[in-house]
């Protein structure tokens, strides 16, 4: 018994079945207790007024739009390596999710901005290469769109975001050496102590956690979606045949 | 390989748009600059290094798709295949003719582009430096892009989407160092990233190209 029996699609679509409701009902539970708490239990900030609380969305789907990529890049490498199917319509799974992570960021830091740096956008190396990441997301849609073989497409896209990988990170410290930043440094390191004060620090945690189950949760429905949709095919295929 | 080098060549000047094409393209760019923002020469030799990087890029880019779509055509494509050299090794001479025929020519002619765009005095070095470490970097990312493509029928656009975010490293160091010797500043440390960049990529993605054409040939 290995962990890639888990990986075989029926198995699969076994035991995501049940997981599936958990992860959707943790996910509800923690996003809306934390923003609840976050929006009235807690003090304004002095310097930014009630702005401050647009943290609870801003900073969690920023995190799960750069996770959702290095997800994508793992299950892509297990495809590449050990030709996994679930593994890589996971990745295809992932990447809409991630890319509606990454909109609601860039929008969600937009509104923020316009009250506090008095713009709504500005060529600040963090906020440039989140728009970098977002192409990143498009073009490997667009790359999953265009082809009709999905066997074909799987390596293909694969291979475009292992190199994408490399690249995003180049013109992630890239951008860092062509324009200095407006925007505050982490709000999350497992190196420092404390970088937001506890008392905004605990819903955000909460809230933090709530985005990692409902990505999981929404990972889980697409790649089940899109397995049924490979049996759908086949059926239709070996129906044509007969 | 170096007989795969001539061939290439010989294709990319008899059959047209080899070298006309991308450099009349960079002109067409270079004028254009000047009615999108005025006729104010300052202003010019402010921008002048960037829009001249992003000319060449733009001109580069514009060539990319005949990298391996015309040999993926006529099948010959399938015979460098099964022929005796590696795939690395004929991605890396297919980059190398598309540099020859678009990258260098960029890079010769850029100087003389800058002269329409007021291009400060100490900056023709650095620029024609810059595109000359840069462009080749352009070419073998493209490479790589034109390999994820070319099997499909529409695409040019998607190309261009594909390559462009993977340009854009490429695209900072190259201007920055550009800019830098504009202005008279010191141009060592964008100069070495770049060179850094370029030849990181010509290492590297010739195996992830390879990987891509064996993929659409199967």
């Amino acid at each position: 018994m290995s962990i890639w029996e888990y990986a075989n699609p029926r198995r699969f679509m076994g035991w995501t079945g049940r997981l599936v409701p958990v992860f959707a009902i943790l996910a509800a539970a923690c996003i809306s207790v934390g923003i609840i708490w976050g929006y009235f239990f807690t003090p304004d900030d002095f310097r930014m007024g009630a702005t401050v609380k647009i943290i609870y969305i801003h900073v969690p789907s920023a995190t799960m739009a750069i996770n959702a990529w290095g997800m994508m890049l793992i299950t892509s490498l297990v495809w590449l390596i050990r030709r996994h199917h679930v593994s890589v319509l996971a990745a295809k799974a992932a990447a809409p999710i991630g890319l509606v992570m990454t909109l609601i960021a860039l929008i969600t830091g937009a509104i923020w901005g316009q009250p506090m740096w008095g713009t709504w956008w500005v060529w600040d190396p963090r906020l440039t290469s989140f728009l970098i990441l977002f192409i990143f997301y498009l073009g490997y849609l667009a790359l999953w769109q265009a082809i009709d073989n999905p066997d074909t497409a799987a390596d293909l896209t694969s291979v475009l975001c292992l190199v994408g990988s490399v690249f995003a990170l180049l013109s992630r410290y890239a951008v860092n050496f062509w324009n200095q930043g407006l925007h505050q440094g982490a709000s999350l390191s497992l190196d420092k102590e404390e970088h937001v004060s506890d008392v905004f620090w605990q819903p955000l945690v909460l809230t933090l956690v709530g985005f990692v189950l409902l990505f999981i949760a929404l990972v889980l429905i697409r790649t089940r979606t899109e397995i049924r949709a490979r049996r759908l095919h086949a059926l239709e295929t070996r129906e044509r045949m007969a | 390989m170096i007989r795969l080098l001539v061939r290439d060549l010989r294709l990319a000047m008899r059959a047209g748009g080899g070298f006309g094409l991308g450099l009349s393209f960079f002109l067409v760019v270079t004028v254009l600059v000047p009615f999108g923002v005025g006729p104010d020469s300052g202003l010019h030799s402010v921008i002048a290094p960037g829009i001249l990087w992003l000319g060449a890029l733009l001109a580069c880019l514009l060539s990319l798709d005949r990298i391996f779509q015309l040999d993926y055509e006529d099948g010959s494509l399938d015979l460098l295949a099964t022929a005796p050299i590696p795939m690395e090794n004929v991605v890396l001479v297919k980059a190398l003719a598309h540099w020859l025929t678009s990258g260098l020519p960029l890079t010769l002619a850029a100087p003389v582009f800058g002269v329409f765009l007021n291009l400060p005095q100490g900056g023709y070095v650095w620029l024609v430096v810059s595109l000359a470490i840069g462009t080749p970097a352009l070419s073998i990312i493209g490479a790589f892009g034109a390999a994820l493509t070319v099997g499909l029928k529409r695409g040019g656009l998607l190309l261009s989407l594909l390559v462009l975010p993977l340009y854009v490293p490429t695209m900072i160091f190259g201007t920055e160092a550009a800019r830098r010797g504009a202005e008279g500043l010191e141009t060592m440390t964008p100069l070495l990233m770049l060179a850094g960049i370029t030849a990181g990529a010509i290492a590297m993605l010739p195996f992830a190209a390879a990987a891509a054409i064996r993929v659409n040939l199967r």
